[in-house]
Formats: structure tokens, C-alpha cells, sequence
């Protein structure tokens, strides 16, 4: 058994993404959890399609990828709070036109390169784990330590913001100051997350450990640590997992952490479908109006 | 300052110039909110036009008038939470806005998300945060003022209860001692009555006589024309305009009703007056 968790770390590629991994882990579960609670997981989704144009041209412009992805990010973003608020379109339509247009100049871009530079559109799409450098490994630990300091620090200012921001600007904190920070720490977590997992799956990991500790726990903060727990667990068993029967990694472990949160749905304590089976009757209004529609066409 | 007073279009109906010259530290400080020529719109609708009022300190002042007619948006624009296109809001001589510190205000709750993931004491320690400053941690005395708010609106055994397994009114009233634990000069609560029970009502009327009774500002958006209208001094009758602005016995007057509810209300003035 000892000997079966070793194995895999005697290689120097798979220390390097099991440290990506944990960390990655840790300051998904710990941004998402501000995602979740203020309804706006589609934004984590559309930031991370938005940095593709951004790490298409750092690549072809041989700059750093992150700092170009992070600044596509942030454009998206403020794209997004552009259309917003100067038209009557709603915010999630907004996001929609952003990071679908985004995602296609960046497909376009890395198609266009492609030939050139030899990158891999499928690395940017579901990320490429194994391939991290130590640079890579320092500038994850970089932004993680940025991240989670801030988050420290504005702890209170960020809680008071996200659950009332009326009250919250009513109290005179800068509340729009306050969201672009949390947009900018959003967009930074999404940028260090790349490699591990990809555009297309940064999402499970923002929000999956975070929704599964918030079905076990009742705090801002407990949520956070518990999920950052639950996270670290989902990446290191999916990398052993990918390891030892050569699945794709980044799929390895957003599954794991899908499989946490369906433990948590069944048996959760306080909202269990299984530990609270009168709950699980949300589904009978439907059947019980489809089967009064049938019975009303049988007796007309 | 206090000079331009008289000349400003109150439509005032007696009471409000009267208490002012009661204590000499008034003449030095407005220490009214003064609002002048309040004009709000909603993108192309016109939410507020033109109102002009101050309202006292050591009094309780409902805002009162029909669905729509911008009761909420009074509040919200004399705090600065929605885009004001002219007027000005003043206290002690200065903007509102500029001193929101001195302020708490109490959100209607159908604008709070009760499955957030907080207990009754971090929505009770919010009120703190001003006061605690940037990077700090909440200080023992921050605990104590929370602590004794919360015993205030009688939730003290409640305080590591997740807020979604409150009732309505048991949530107004940890929304009631976070607005106490602010330690505020101005309280401005938008519609605290909406379904709420009556053992609530009474503690949020004890609590805010209380303040008042120590000299605060009190303003209370309010909904229905019951039993409740009779715990305010003051009322403030809206329509999208002022209507009428004065004692709750001058305001309440059937000719202002009409002119503010269009006829439309079925009003006990005997019970209210």
C-alpha cells in the first residue's frame, strides 16, 4: 500500500503536478466558495473562456501565458460589467456573448499558430498537468500565497459584501472597488488553475468542492476550509488515479470531486436526499400534473 | 446653513420647526438630514421628482405611500445606494454620503439571500465591520456590543443558527441588532414590518423608541396603513412627488390620502389619528 502511494513520486514530473495540484486545489475551493454564494458560478466559466485569445498571443508573442491570460480575463470581465450596466441586457446574457466570442477568437488564434509554434489546442482545452515546469510550480505557489492573503485579510469586508451589498455600500465599504478585487482574484485563481485541468473544466473545481462542504457545514469560512480539504483529497487521488491506470489527469480529478459531492448530496446530515427522504418527494408535483393531463384527455 | 431653512419648499404641516430650538448644540450643527430637490429616474422612469424634506432627529418618521411610488427609492437615494440625478442630501452640514459610518441601514429581506452560508452572529458582527477598520480582526468590544444587540432583540440563544432556519421575523430582528451593533446616529430600515409576527412588531417599535428617545434619527419604510402607522411621529406621503410631510395627524389627513393614494384607499383615519 506504502509502497503504491510512493511509486508515483519517485518521477520529478509527478512531484511538480502533485504540488500544481494540491495547490490549485486549495485556491479553487477557497475563490469558488465566494462564486457560489453570490450565484455567479457562470462568471468562473466565463473568465476561463475568455483567457484563451490571451495565452494564444503570449505564445505566439513568446510571453509569459499567464500574465496574458489573466489580462484577457480581466478585459472579459470588464466587458461583461460594460454591457451590463450601459444596456438593458442582463448580466448572464452579457457573459454568454463575452466568453463565447472570446473562446472563438482564441480557438481562431490557436488554430492560426498552431502550425508554427507547435502548441496543442487540446492542452489549453483540458489542461496538461504532467508537463508543468518548476517555473510553473513557482508561479502557481506565487499566486496562491497572493490570493489566499488577500482573502485573509478582506475576510470581513468580502463576507459583509457578498451577502448584503446594499447594506454593505449603505455601511460606506467601497463595494465596487471590493467586486473588482474578487473579479481580479477570480480571474487569477482561473489563470494558475490552467494547466491542471484546462478551459473547459476549471469550473467543477471552483465550485464543486465548495458546494460540497456548503451541504455539510454553515459558515462562510468553515465552507472554505472544508472545501479546500475535500479539493486537496480530489487531486491527489485523481493524480494517483490518472498514474496508475493512465486516465487523463485533469478528468481524473474533477470526477473524484463530482463523486465527493454526490456522497454529500445522498448523506449530508442537514440536506441529504437519502437522510431526508421527504425531501426527495420534489419530483412528484411533476409527475402528479402529467398524470392530470392525461387523465383530462382521456375523460374530455 | 440653518439661514436657508425657512425659504426652502417644505410642504411642512406645523410640528417640525418647532423642536429645533430646543437645544442650543442644534443651532450650531443641522443635525436634521436635510434633502433637497431629490430627483431620481430608472433608466427612462421617473422614480422621484423634486422632493425636498428634513427630517428630524429624536422622532420616528414613516415613509408611507402607494406601490411603486419610490418609498424604498427615497431611502436608497439618501444613502447614495441608487444613482441620484439632482439634489443633495445633507447631515450636519455635510453630504450624507460622505459619513455613512454614522448610518446603518436595515435591507428589505426578500433583498437577501437567506441560504448564504452564515449563522445569526456573522450577520450580527457585519454591523462591526466599519467600525473594526481594514485588516483587522473583530476586537473584544466589537463582541460585547454585538452580544448585547443581539440579547436586545431577544435572539441571544440563536447566535449559531445557520440564518436560513430562521422565520421572517426572527430574521428582521438580526437584521434589527446588526443596524444596533453599528452604533449609529441615523437608522433607515426599508420595510421591516412585511411579514413579520406580532411579538417581532413589538420589539422592533420598543427598540426604535428607544433610539429615538435618545436623540437618533429614526426613518421607517413603511408599508401598510395599519395599526402600525400610529407608532410614528412623523410621516412622509409619497406619489413619485412629495405629498405631504409633517406630524402623522396633519399627513394623515383624508385630502392628502386621496391626493396620495389616488382615492383608492380604504383607510381607518379614526383608528390612526
Amino acid at each position: 500500500m506504502f509502497q503504491l502511494l510512493l511509486e508515483p513520486l519517485q518521477y520529478d514530473f509527478m512531484q511538480r503536478s502533485l504540488v500544481v495540484a494540491v495547490l490549485v486545489g486549495i485556491l479553487c475551493a477557497v475563490v469558488g466558495s465566494y462564486l457560489m454564494v453570490q450565484r455567479l458560478a457562470l462568471l468562473g466559466d466565463a473568465i476561463s473562456h475568455s483567457v484563451m485569445p490571451g495565452l494564444a498571443l503570449a505564445f505566439a508573442l513568446e510571453a509569459n501565458i499567464f500574465i496574458g491570460a489573466f489580462i484577457a480575463g480581466v478585459i472579459s470581465t470588464l466587458l461583461i460589467a460594460l454591457i451590463h450596466t450601459r444596456s438593458p441586457i442582463k448580466e448572464d446574457t452579457a457573459m454568454g456573448i463575452v466568453f463565447s466570442a472570446f473562446f472563438a477568437l482564441g480557438i481562431t488564434l490557436i488554430t492560426t499558430i498552431q502550425k508554427d509554434n507547435k502548441v496543442d489546442l487540446n492542452h489549453f482545452l483540458f489542461g496538461n498537468i504532467l508537463g508543468v515546469s518548476w517555473e510553473d510550480v513557482i508561479t502557481t505557489v506565487v499566486i496562491a500565497a497572493i490570493v489566499v492573503v488577500i482573502i485573509v485579510l478582506l475576510f470581513k469586508e468580502l463576507q459583509f459584501y457578498t451577502f448584503d451589498p446594499l447594506g454593505a455600500q449603505a455601511a460606506g465599504l467601497p463595494v465596487n472597488l471590493l467586486n473588482f478585487g474578487l473579479m481580479i482574484l477570480i480571474a487569477l485563481t482561473i489563470v494558475a488553475s490552467l494547466k491542471v485541468v484546462g478551459v473547459i473544466l476549471v469550473l467543477a473545481l471552483l465550485v464543486t468542492p465548495g458546494a460540497t462542504a456548503y451541504l455539510l457545514v454553515k459558515r462562510l469560512h468553515q465552507m472554505m476550509i472544508l472545501g479546500a480539504a475535500i479539493s486537496v483529497v480530489s487531486s491527489v487521488s485523481g493524480m494517483y488515479l490518472s498514474y496508475y491506470f493512465n486516465l487523463p489527469s485533469g478528468p481524473a480529478v474533477v470526477l473524484v470531486s463530482a463523486g465527493f459531492f454526490t456522497l454529500a448530496f445522498l448523506f449530508s446530515p442537514q440536506h441529504g436526499l437519502l437522510t431526508h427522504p421527504q425531501r426527495s418527494r420534489a419530483g412528484s408535483p411533476l409527475l402528479r400534473e402529467i398524470k392530470s393531463l392525461l387523465r383530462a384527455r382521456r375523460s374530455p | 446653513m440653518t439661514a436657508m431653512n425657512p425659504q426652502l419648499p417644505y410642504r411642512s404641516f406645523g410640528s417640525m420647526s418647532q423642536s429645533e430650538s430646543k437645544s442650543p448644540a442644534q443651532v450650531m450643527a443641522d443635525r436634521r438630514v436635510v434633502v433637497e430637490g431629490l430627483t431620481v429616474h430608472y433608466r427612462t422612469v421617473r422614480a422621484l421628482q423634486d422632493v425636498s424634506l428634513a427630517i428630524q432627529p429624536g422622532r420616528l418618521t414613516g415613509i408611507i405611500g402607494p406601490n411603486g411610488a419610490g418609498k424604498s427609492t427615497l431611502l436608497k437615494a439618501m444613502l447614495g445606494l441608487v444613482p441620484v440625478i439632482e439634489g443633495t442630501i445633507t447631515y450636519d452640514d455635510r453630504p450624507l454620503t460622505e459619513q455613512l459610518e454614522r448610518v446603518a441601514y436595515v435591507p428589505q429581506r426578500s433583498q437577501i439571500d437567506w441560504t448564504y452560508p452564515a449563522t445569526v452572529w456573522d450577520v450580527v458582527m457585519m454591523g462591526r465591520v466599519r467600525k473594526s477598520g481594514w485588516f483587522r480582526r473583530f476586537s473584544t468590544v466589537s463582541r460585547k456590543v454585538a452580544m448585547a444587540a443581539l440579547d436586545r432583540v431577544g435572539m441571544a440563544d440563536y447566535r449559531d443558527r445557520p440564518i436560513g432556519q430562521l422565520s421572517g421575523g426572527q430574521q428582521q430582528r438580526v437584521f434589527l441588532a446588526r443596524a444596533l451593533a453599528e452604533e449609529a446616529d441615523i437608522f433607515c430600515l426599508d420595510e421591516p414590518l412585511t411579514g413579520i409576527d406580532q411579538k417581532t412588531e413589538t420589539v422592533i417599535f420598543d427598540i426604535l423608541r428607544e433610539l429615538a428617545n435618545a436623540d437618533k434619527t429614526v426613518i421607517v419604510v413603511n408599508h401598510d396603513l395599519g395599526e402600525a402607522i400610529t407608532h410614528f411621529d412623523d410621516l412622509v406621503l409619497l406619489n413619485r412627488e412629495l405629498i405631504a410631510y409633517g406630524d402623522r395627524q396633519s399627513v394623515l389627513h383624508p385630502e392628502n390620502m386621496h391626493k396620495g393614494y389616488g382615492g383608492m384607499v380604504n383607510f381607518f383615519s379614526t383608528m390612526a389619528a
